[in-house]
């Protein structure tokens, strides 16, 4: 294995003393973000300052849904994953099968400890036979040193160096198109191509966390103001808007995607022993690829399997009302707690209450019927607290063709 | 003449909180002290005008807030401030913070290692885990596993149980924590010495042994299992210093009805047919109490407070043999400003967290060579905090006090006695690592009290200074501590009690062996608790 140079020389490290002075670091993007943010609503994501909302959160999220939203998703955790063995090391690290992916592809996975415990769920970009990048909510690099031993190929942290944006909703192709990015129609789901921008290039891929039709583009840090502005430009005619975190969190739930620590807790972070998560126990069962050769966690998963010790069970829920259940308890025939909504809204498209939620098994699996929210509804300091009888449905909640169409239309 | 329900013998922090609950469920108690101040290692006195120091313990986080709450002392005057992390300066220049922020903490890190950076959530993770396991412990009773009492079974249930709801990875791990090295435990997530360096100086810390000696992973957990107001493994000062808590104590004792006698060194036990009568003072005065509760450590306790003739052989064997051994000495220092480090930029919260200069694994382990060979460390290990840059009761504005805890301090030097030169060539050892980062500090230096093992056990009583009355080993936890058998507060002299850090759950100052030793007296008097809280729910 050669891997990157981890440790810095004293110079260096002198050198950047000072963070202690910035405990949220900007984007490449800020000085275009913080020119549009009215509401200055700001959190913290893995160390940038990043909106909640810039001007409007429900309006925010109906640009997702009508023209096109603009989202900085620079502080992803990224990881540049190359060498002749970098497939081979991704089979071991990742559930799905690698060898599946093909150059110009990305695929969701997720990647669990030596125990079968999700440690995080992420993409992977496939974006030569040799070189990957793999994105993420948590930081996992002793993990990929790690799982890199014995394999001849490099891993290296990206996050500074590239910048992402995602660019969401039924217009984001026409934007993309009219900026000039020739030959994107060509784009299928989950592809991937390289554009030039700028003197350099772009990547983009035809992804998103929305369930609508949308793109993400990564550049160099030093190339994103020159592409944000070349995206806005051309989005003008056609409802470009930047948006916060709080409209696609929205937009994300009506898709049923699931965010780590939010809808499971990660491995790494569990303090408390009952709070991991298998895949099989957060609806990515799918992705465990039996077939392929080792993997971490794989003899943990496959035994948890055939000794039946799966435990929990995510699912989505339609809820009666309108109400939303957010963290509200599930019971079953109203009286036996079973389970916990981890996040929940009022579908716009769907125009139904919906939620994720981690039901203990039985429950959720073989006992599906009469299970029910108990919702405490702050109104006016009173709880209105409602006994909502709650359905077991598919996810996705809503389910948009444009997401897939051929060649994508223009809005 | 009259005999006292309880006559406690030693005003530091556990004897107060021993006292303040039995005052507290009615008996009528007194505290004899041999200083003519209490608070035993928690004290803060004025040694020199304007600046009150911490003379011994210096910051607060093992304190059990259940004790603070139950005994009122935010009433008597008890705050306690949360500080920001600190650093580890580097021989190159640099230094490493730890900083409360998480991400300034991971950036931090980053600078010298991105893998270990990213590792640090593991290891964060892990030792909160070992935390939840041990921190409900703290304030029980450990079981007799001999016994076949329904109390000590229940106990060994309990322990039994929490055991089993680990999962085989974390039990093996419990296991491993409470006998590797810390160096080793270190090494399963770090790759950077400086790092390891830095986590490393909670395992040695009041202990003598090295980051490379077994059983000290363990001790880095007892730093860690404190906790202020509900954020664990956070440290604070007490305003006003340690004094504070020891002042807030006897102000709480005596608020509820309760003696305390200065000056009064008791000489020894009374002993009468096996049963203990009271104590006699060193000037012959014998005072009378229907129980005695030693605050003392274990073998001062036993072998000069008792006498032989009273004690089962093998016990008094086992005291002979306990495990408390001088490592450390204190070097408290009144600043006429703050001390400037040309390392750390001025804006940098590090000065007001602890500081450090030892910022390798070999050079932590030479250091305990050094007192292995019977010498004061050449190159010491110093964790330096300067409280008043949070606290301004402590010396006057612009001014500074400054305490420097240093590792190691042989309980004798070659074999013999602390003299003062060579109490002076331990200050200097100090004074001169400070002052290679920290030009003109000697100048800045008003007032000095330097405390070797010597200094500590003939003031505090702590036998060899050891500050946790005897070594954290798990030789010495739990139903071993302080004698086996004996775990239970009780000692072979009916009516005489152990309440000192001798016994569970060990050193610090947490109160808890105070609070423990106390809810079993109050239990051999078939008198009830209310008025003492159950251990925090750890949910």
């Amino acid at each position: 294995m050669n891997q990157q140079a981890t440790t810095a020389s004293s110079t260096a490290r002198i050198a950047g003393q000072g963070h202690f002075r910035t405990l949220r670091l900007g984007t490449p993007f800020q000085p275009r973000i913080d020119a549009l943010a009215r509401t200055q609503d700001w959190y913290n994501w893995a160390g940038y300052r990043a909106p909640h909302s810039l001007w409007d959160e429900e309006l925010e999220y109906f640009a997702i849904r009508s023209q096109a939203a603009l989202f900085d998703i620079s502080p992803m955790t990224k990881y540049r994953i190359e060498g002749p063995d970098a497939e081979a090391m991704l089979n071991r690290v990742t559930l799905r099968d690698v060898g599946k992916l093909k150059p110009g592809r990305v695929h969701y996975t997720a990647w669990c400890d030596d125990e079968g415990f999700v440690l995080d769920d992420g993409t992977l970009f496939r974006l030569s036979p040799t070189r990957f990048r793999l994105c993420s909510q948590e930081r996992h690099l002793p993990w990929l040193l790690d799982s890199a031993s014995g394999f001849d190929v490099t891993v290296e942290e990206e996050t500074e160096a590239v910048a992402g944006l995602a660019l969401q909703g039924p217009t984001s192709f026409a934007v993309l198109r009219d900026a000039g990015f020739a030959g994107l129609e060509a784009l299928k789901i989950f592809d991937i191509a390289d554009f030039p921008h700028d003197g350099g290039t772009v990547t983009i891929s035809r992804t998103g966390f929305t369930g609508d039709l949308g793109y993400e583009l990564f550049v160099p840090s030093d190339k994103a103001l020159s592409l944000w502005d070349r995206l806005m430009c051309a989005g003008e005619l056609r409802g470009i808007r930047a948006i916060g975190y709080t409209a696609l969190n929205r937009a994300r739930l009506e898709a049923g995607l699931i965010v780590a620590n939010a809808d499971f807790t990660t491995a790494e972070h569990a303090i408390r022993a009952d709070r991991l998560r298998m895949p099989d126990e957060i609806g990515l069962g799918f992705m465990v690829d039996p077939e392929k050769g080792h993997f971490n966690g794989r003899r943990a998963i496959l035994e948890a399997r055939a000794k039946r010790r799966l435990r929990h069970v995510l699912v989505g829920l339609e809820i009666d009302g309108n109400i939303p259940a957010e963290h509200a308890i599930v019971y079953h025939r109203k009286t036996r707690e079973v389970g916990l909504v981890s996040a929940a809204m009022w579908s716009p498209m769907a125009k139904r209450n919906i939620a994720i939620a981690s039901l203990a098994r039985p429950y959720g699996d073989t006992v599906v019927e009469d299970l029910w929210v108990e919702i405490y509804a702050m109104r006016e300091l009173q709880y209105q607290k409602l006994m909502k009888r709650a359905k077991i449905v598919a996810r996705p909640f809503i389910k948009l063709d444009r997401r897939t169409a051929n060649p994508p239309a223009d809005f | 003449m009259k005999a006292w329900d309880a006559i406690i013998i030693g005003g530091g922090h556990n004897g107060l909180v021993n006292a303040c609950y039995l005052q507290r469920a009615g008996l009528d108690v007194l505290v004899v002290e041999k200083n003519d101040w209490v608070g035993g290692a928690a004290t803060s006195r004025e040694l020199t005008p304007g600046f009150l120091y911490s003379n011994c313990s210096y910051v607060c986080s093992l304190f059990r807030p259940e004790i603070m709450r139950d005994l009122e002392l935010p009433r008597f005057g008890l705050q306690v401030i949360s500080y920001e992390g600190g650093a580890v300066f580097t021989r190159d220049g640099d230094y490493l913070a730890n900083y409360r922020d998480h991400d300034a903490h991971r950036r931090e890190f980053a600078r010298f290692s991105r893998r270990d950076a990213e590792a640090y959530d593991r290891y964060a993770r892990d030792v909160t885990r070992q935390c939840r396991f041990i921190q409900p412990l703290l304030m029980r009773t450990a079981p007799d596993p001999a016994s076949l009492r329904p109390r000590d079974l229940g106990e060994l249930l309990y322990l039994g149980k929490k055991f089993a709801g680990l999962s085989a990875q974390e039990m093996a791990l419990t296991l491993r924590f409470w006998t590797m090295s810390i160096s080793d435990f270190l090494d399963e997530y770090f790759e950077t010495d400086v790092i390891k360096a830095n986590f490393a100086l909670s395992g040695i810390i009041g202990t003598a042994l090295g980051p490379m000696s077994p059983g000290t992973a363990y001790v880095l957990l007892h730093h860690y299992m404190g906790e202020v107001d509900g954020s664990v493994g956070a440290w604070g000062y007490a305003r006003g210093g340690m004094g504070a808590v020891a002042k807030a104590l006897a102000a709480s004792f005596k608020a509820s009805g309760g003696t305390i006698r200065t000056g009064a060194e008791v000489d020894h036990v009374l002993v009468d047919r096996g049963r203990a009568k009271g104590v006699v003072l060193a000037g012959g005065e014998e005072i009378h109490g229907k129980l005695v509760v030693s605050n003392a450590d274990v073998k001062r306790t036993f072998l000069k407070l008792v006498e032989e003739k009273e004690l089962p052989d093998i016990f008094l064997r086992r005291v002979t043999n306990f495990k408390i051994r001088g490592s450390s000495g204190k070097v408290n220092i009144a600043l006429d400003s703050l001390p400037e480090f040309p390392a750390l930029p001025k804006d940098s919260p590090v000065y007001r967290g602890d500081m450090h200069f030892t910022d390798s694994m070999e050079r932590m382990e030479r250091a305990y060579d050094d007192w292995k060979a019977g010498r004061w460390s050449a190159d010491p290990f110093l964790d330096m905090v300067i409280p008043t840059t949070l606290d301004p009761t402590m010396a006057p504005p612009g001014k500074h006090f400054m305490s420097c805890f240093v590792q190691y301090a042989p309980p004798k030097v070659n074999g013999s006695e602390w003299t003062e030169a060579d109490r002076d060539g331990f200050a200097e050892s100090v004074i001169a690592q400070i002052a290679a980062y920290s030009p003109g500090f000697r100048d800045r230096i008003v007032h000095m009290e330097v405390r070797t093992p010597r200094e500590i056990e003939a003031e505090v009583g702590l036998t060899e200074g050891n500050i946790f009355q005897g070594e954290l080993t798990f030789d010495q936890l739990l139903f071993n501590r302080p004698i086996p058998g004996y775990a239970q507060y009780r000692s072979p002299v009916r009516g005489l009690y152990m309440c000192g850090s001798s016994t569970h759950p060990g050193g610090g100052v947490m109160g808890a062996p105070g609070r423990n030793a106390a809810a079993e007296i109050l239990r051999d008097l078939a008198k009830s608790t209310p008025h003492m809280s159950p251990a925090h729910d750890v949910i």
